[in-house]
């Protein structure tokens, strides 16, 4: 009895999770524009989409955003997981309270503040300040994956490779970056995954020289939804399971 | 050995000068700008004021700002009595299962939230899923008005930050000695007084670091009543944003994101009383 209502509490938890996601795949196939009723099979949406140039364009962009924030916030996070894990100097506490602010901070705060910043410095809102944006809001959690996995290994490995004349580039391209790979990817796919999930610091840092996807919805949302914005979504989760699953895969094989 | 230094000074310099430069800087800009007034034509007007703090306080604004401290409050607190239970049984499964199940929580995560969140309208409208699963089920007769009203809004607060509530929880109820429980019942506590002084102590750095996850967002995500709640219902990120986009007064929206920093500041300073707290009492 006690098992049974453990797994319909999980059980429900779950589809309330999944529930919405479910709808708006089913919905991506029916023939039906509007109702939820079942009016048949149909690929017309997907076909619609491949016509519908503004979304794709939008949704390439989401993933360009994605994919080069990930990796710049991935250098610069595991630099700083390094530099706190291997250097004593003035105000590492510092940079530690501010790694734990910036992350906690919520996003409609780091938004704003770069907002002002931008225009402040009079930039243009477009790919550079979005791309910037995107960096601020991942660099803390890869500094955080990247460092709890240097804390995990000998310290005394990289002494050892300086003893043996190895130069502190040396030290970092050979033991240090293979060391952390596994912490790294699993920071670049956070970055990637928290990129792509971001609505508030995209809503404020880019312009309509460089709408992303998540924007391109919020507009169309007022105007009222066409069921191609569901097949697109359908696709895009699907790349990005794909894409989690099959590197998740790789990860372990390299263990 | 002078490369070591150079190495070191480099890495240091390069990372203190990211902090100052997207930490620090964008922090003092914004408190800047709320202590100016806003000009007609040039956005701000760069002498010293406390007017947008006061502001704050007139009834107009505090009663906006207690609505959404409330709305907030009430998402993270259905996020706890949801979260708690779900992470307690898949810390109590074996590694795998929790894995997982974990996983499971994470995936939906994988999707932009704005999409999830419209997604959430499909079952949520009069002729969606939700009024038809109940009108089937016979437990209305006509369809009942969810969408645009402040339920709608509160659906889609938990739906989206509850993975946020769950992951910490998980991570403090695992770590849980479960001989400190089995000692406890052993002395005669029942399994509510064990609960109650064992486990939601040890807990509690979890509990309130899931808290902090789930409300700080839940008062910036202006899509969220947007997009569900018609207009409304306004959180404080609503306010925000018409500040800066809308109304163009710059200084009252910066005070507003102030505002929500300290709020942040208070709940870190309860973060790490709990931390300690729960430190002091495993030492035992």
């Amino acid at each position: 009895m006690n098992k049974f209502i453990k797994s319909l509490y999980v059980g429900l938890v779950y589809t309330f999770l999944y529930l919405p996601l479910v709808v708006m795949g089913i919905y991506s196939f029916n023939a039906s524009k509007y109702s939820l009723s079942w009016k048949g099979f149909t690929l017309k949406w997907y076909g619609k989409l491949l016509a519908n140039t503004t979304l794709i364009d939008a949704a390439l962009r989401s993933m360009t955003i994605a994919v080069i924030s990930a990796s710049i916030a991935c250098l610069v996070g595991t630099l700083a997981a390094f530099m706190l894990h291997q250097y004593r100097f003035k105000g590492r506490g510092a940079v530690f309270g501010s790694v734990f602010v910036m992350m906690m901070s919520p996003d409609i705060v780091i938004g704003i503040s770069l907002l002002v910043v931008f225009m402040g410095a009079g930039f243009t809102l477009g790919f550079w300040t979005l791309l910037m944006g995107h960096v601020t809001l991942c660099v803390p959690f890869v500094t955080a994956t990247v460092y709890s996995r240097f804390k995990g290994f000998d310290r005394t490995v990289v002494e050892a490779a300086r003893d043996l004349g190895a130069s502190e580039y040396q030290v970092f391209k050979k033991i240090v970056i293979p060391l952390a790979l596994p912490g790294l990817m699993a920071g670049w796919l956070l970055s990637f995954t928290m990129s792509l999930d971001d609505v508030i610091i995209s809503f404020f840092t880019t312009g309509p020289t460089y709408e992303v996807l998540p924007l391109r919805i919020y507009s169309m949302v007022r105007l009222g939804i066409k069921p191609d914005v569901n097949a697109l979504s359908v696709v895009m989760i699907g790349i990005t399971v794909v894409a989690v699953l099959l590197s998740r895969r790789l990860l372990k094989e390299r263990k | 050995m002078k490369d070591k230094r150079l190495f070191k000074r480099f890495i240091i310099g390069g990372v203190l000068g990211w902090i100052t430069l997207f930490g620090l800087v964008p922090t003092v800009m914004l408190l800047g700008v709320s202590f100016m007034t806003r000009h007609p034509d040039e956005l701000i007007d760069p002498t010293f004021s406390l007017q947008s703090y006061f502001r704050l306080f007139e009834p107009a604004l505090g009663t906006m700002l207690m609505q959404s401290l409330l709305m907030a409050g009430t998402a993270t607190f259905l996020c706890l009595l949801i979260g708690y239970p779900f992470a307690y049984i898949v810390a109590r499964t074996n590694r795998e299962t929790s894995r997982l199940m974990l996983m499971l929580v994470m995936i939906p995560f994988w999707t932009n939230t704005l999409i999830r969140t419209y997604a959430m309208v499909a079952v949520l409208k009069a002729d969606g899923l939700l009024n038809k699963t109940l009108i089937f089920l016979g437990l209305i007769d006509a369809p009942i008005k969810i969408m645009y009203t402040q339920t709608a809004v509160f659906i889609g607060l938990v739906y989206t930050l509850l993975p946020f509530m769950i992951l910490p929880l998980y991570a403090a109820i695992e770590k849980l000695d479960h001989r400190l429980l089995e000692s406890a019942r052993d002395l005669g506590a029942g399994r509510w007084l064990t609960f109650r002084k064992i486990t939601i102590p040890l807990t509690m750095p979890g509990i309130v670091s899931g808290c902090m996850l789930v409300f700080l967002p839940a008062l910036g995500m202006f899509y969220i009543p947007d997009v569900l709640g018609g207009a409304r219902t306004m959180l404080l990120g609503n306010y925000i944003r018409d500040q800066f986009l809308t109304a163009r007064d710059l200084p009252m929206g910066s005070a507003a994101s102030i505002a929500m920093t300290l709020i942040m500041g208070l709940m870190l300073a309860l973060y790490y009383r709990s931390m300690r707290r729960s430190g002091r009492r495993l030492k035992i």
